[in-house]
């Protein structure tokens, strides 16, 4: 600590250069902290407690093909199957397609037996919703975000389900709210808005009669494997082949359809650290360059060449710790504001942690050569300007 | 009976830059003794500061034996040979060479961060260096908001402040006009005189040179008389 001083009085010797560096170390750990976040998100699905013993029933092939009705008395009747329920992927927004909304058609009884417990509404509000053939029960963070009211009509576009009229956009009447029990699943559920697999079925133009996966509760978690077996032996050798997986493993293999997300992420914070690393080595060479006298002062002193290494070292380290812990930190701070734009998944600042020994990787890569020049410097030469 | 503080036998020292050799010193052998004050004179080019940069253990001699404050300095590695300088050697030079972020304090402190002392006692020994010079006023002060002779008091209570054996001056006036140079001149007869301080001062400066009690003048790497 006796070194702080000394060390914190030469990181600003040249106080523009010092923060136009700082500030691209915490942009670039601002990134890092945004995109980590999300990858972790992609990487550690949360499905709570209750999601243990769900199972999800995928055609074997491709998640975009759909699977027979007929399945699900199949399905129901393996040993260990408690409760099944089955849907349809909407690919539903609300007004354009920025405004993600996770329309999900659903079998109300067979639903909300299978997720007993998981929500909380009104049962008057609850019984409506079952009587009301174009019902929408929508999660309460969805109508706060959009400012909907109980009574109100609103249309959903789908980007796959035309209806037989040929019409994309399906009305909805809102006639409830609910929210989730577990609030740890609660960002999850944030943009759900569920309504009659009835009604979505009849309305559609095709694909009558079947399902796009069933979700399958098992009484002992610890049979998952098993009964996804049976189910999957079932229909061994059919038209529909079927692959039966944990709900947590069907999420990441949904987002996985979308690309792999970590290769991109990542791809993205390499260019962007391949970048900060030329910019921060730079910077620290320079600064060295300009202070060979001093330095040379220092070792005429009596500081011993490890002792030069180390602050040089310890500059770089400064440096970078202090950009990292500001970047993460304004990284951790918008994590509401990634939230909204990535509803359904959960963030955790845990995602954060790696992110001080990238910075003190890059402190090390960085500072490592300057530091090491100014080990090898010559007292006589340097003070005679012969460096 | 004076005790010789550094002394040195038969020294030679060769640079080599490329494929050329350059004698500096050749077979040099000088002692001074505790108490001291030494002017080192003589035209550039002569050796006089490879001959100080060797008795404040800065560069090592191609042959010879010296000994400063009873210890072989040419024997000592690398690390050691900075631990006796932290120890027994303050050093003042013509460019001052003051850390220009650090107060004047925070400069005169830097030798005692190599110490066991507490930052009190860091501070302390600080303003008691930068009374004696006279200074102590502008120890907030950073070296661009000092005139040259202020810097240079600076520079030598850095020099005093962990307390050497022996103070090595490289022309320690070179960059002051004549008033300023005279009060350092004054200042270092002072350390010397009052306070025993052993000095070795480089200097082209006649008159600088009569405020040390032994002039020595060097002429091509050789010690050419004695005044």
């Amino acid at each position: 600590m006796k070194y702080f001083p000394l060390i914190w009085a030469t990181l600003w010797r040249k106080k523009t250069r010092t923060i136009f560096t700082l500030l691209s170390i915490v942009i670039a750990f601002l990134l890092f902290g945004a995109l980590e976040t999300v990858d972790y998100a992609f990487a550690h699905p949360n499905t709570g407690t209750s999601g243990a013993n769900l199972l999800i029933t995928i055609n074997k092939y491709s998640i975009t093909l759909s699977l027979p009705f007929s399945d699900e008395q199949q399905i129901r009747s393996v040993p260990g199957v408690t409760a099944v329920t089955w849907f349809t992927w909407f690919g539903g927004y609300y007004q354009e397609p920025k405004n993600f909304v996770f329309v999900l058609p659903i079998d109300i009884d067979s639903y909300f037996s299978l997720h007993q417990g998981d929500f909380v509404y009104d049962e008057t509000q609850f019984q409506t919703f079952r009587n009301t053939r174009d019902g929408a029960l929508v999660n309460a963070q969805l109508m706060k975000k959009h400012g909907w009211k109980i009574g109100d009509r609103v249309g959903m576009h789908s980007t796959i389900w035309t209806q037989k009229n040929g019409s994309l956009d399906w009305n909805f009447l809102i006639v409830g709210t609910y929210d989730v029990s577990d609030p740890t699943q609660r960002n999850q559920q944030a943009s759900t808005f569920l309504f009659h697999y009835e009604y979505f079925d009849e309305g559609r133009s095709f694909g009558k009669g079947n399902v796009g996966w069933y979700q399958e509760r098992v009484a002992d978690a610890s049979q998952s494997a098993a009964v996804s077996a049976r189910i999957d032996a079932l229909f061994a050798n059919s038209s529909y082949e079927t692959k039966t997986q944990p709900a947590k493993d069907f999420a990441l293999a949904f987002i996985k359809q979308l690309g792999d997300i970590g290769f991109i992420l990542h791809a993205i914070l390499g260019a962007v650290f391949f970048t900060l690393l030329f910019l921060t080595g730079n910077t620290m060479m320079q600064s060295v360059r300009e202070r060979i006298p001093e330095l040379a002062v220092l070792k005429t002193l009596g500081f011993t060449d490890g002792d030069v290494l180390g602050l040089v070292l310890a500059e770089a380290l400064l440096l970078c710790g202090l950009g990292a812990l500001l970047g993460l930190a304004a990284s951790y701070g918008a994590l509401p504001i990634i939230r909204l734009g990535l509803q359904g998944v959960e963030l955790s600042p845990l995602a954060l942690l790696p992110g001080f020994g990238v910075a003190i990787l890059l402190a090390l890569i960085v500072g490592l050569p300057p530091a090491l020049r100014a080990k090898r410097l010559n007292i006589v030469d340097a003070l005679a300007g012969k460096h | 009976m004076s005790e010789a503080i550094v002394s040195l036998h038969n020294i030679r020292k060769r640079y080599t830059r490329g494929k050329q050799h350059v004698d500096v010193l050749e077979g040099l052998t000088l002692d001074i003794q505790k108490g001291e004050f030494v002017a080192l004179m003589g035209p550039s080019g002569s050796g006089k500061t490879t001959l100080l940069n060797l008795i404040g253990g800065l560069d090592k001699p191609t042959s010879g034996e010296i000994t400063v404050a009873g210890q072989r300095l040419d024997q000592l590695g690398s690390g050691a040979l900075s631990r006796w300088r932290a120890r027994h050697v303050g050093f003042v030079f013509q460019s001052y060479n003051l850390m220009p972020m650090l107060s004047a304090q925070r400069n005169v402190e830097l030798p005692l961060l190599l110490t066991h002392l507490s930052a009190a006692q860091r501070k302390a020994n600080a303003l008691a260096a930068l009374t004696l010079v006279g200074i102590a006023d502008r120890a907030k002060h950073k070296p661009s908001e000092l005139s040259g002779g202020q810097a240079q008091r600076v520079a030598i209570a850095r020099a005093l402040v962990a307390d050497p054996t022996l103070l090595v001056c490289d022309e320690p006036t070179g960059d002051l006009d004549r008033k300023s140079a005279d009060e350092v001149l004054h200042l270092l007869q002072t350390l010397n005189r009052d306070y025993g301080k052993t000095i070795i001062m480089v200097t082209h400066d006649p008159k600088a040179a009569e405020f040390a009690g032994r002039q020595l003048h060097m002429d091509k790497g050789a010690l050419a008389e004695s005044g």
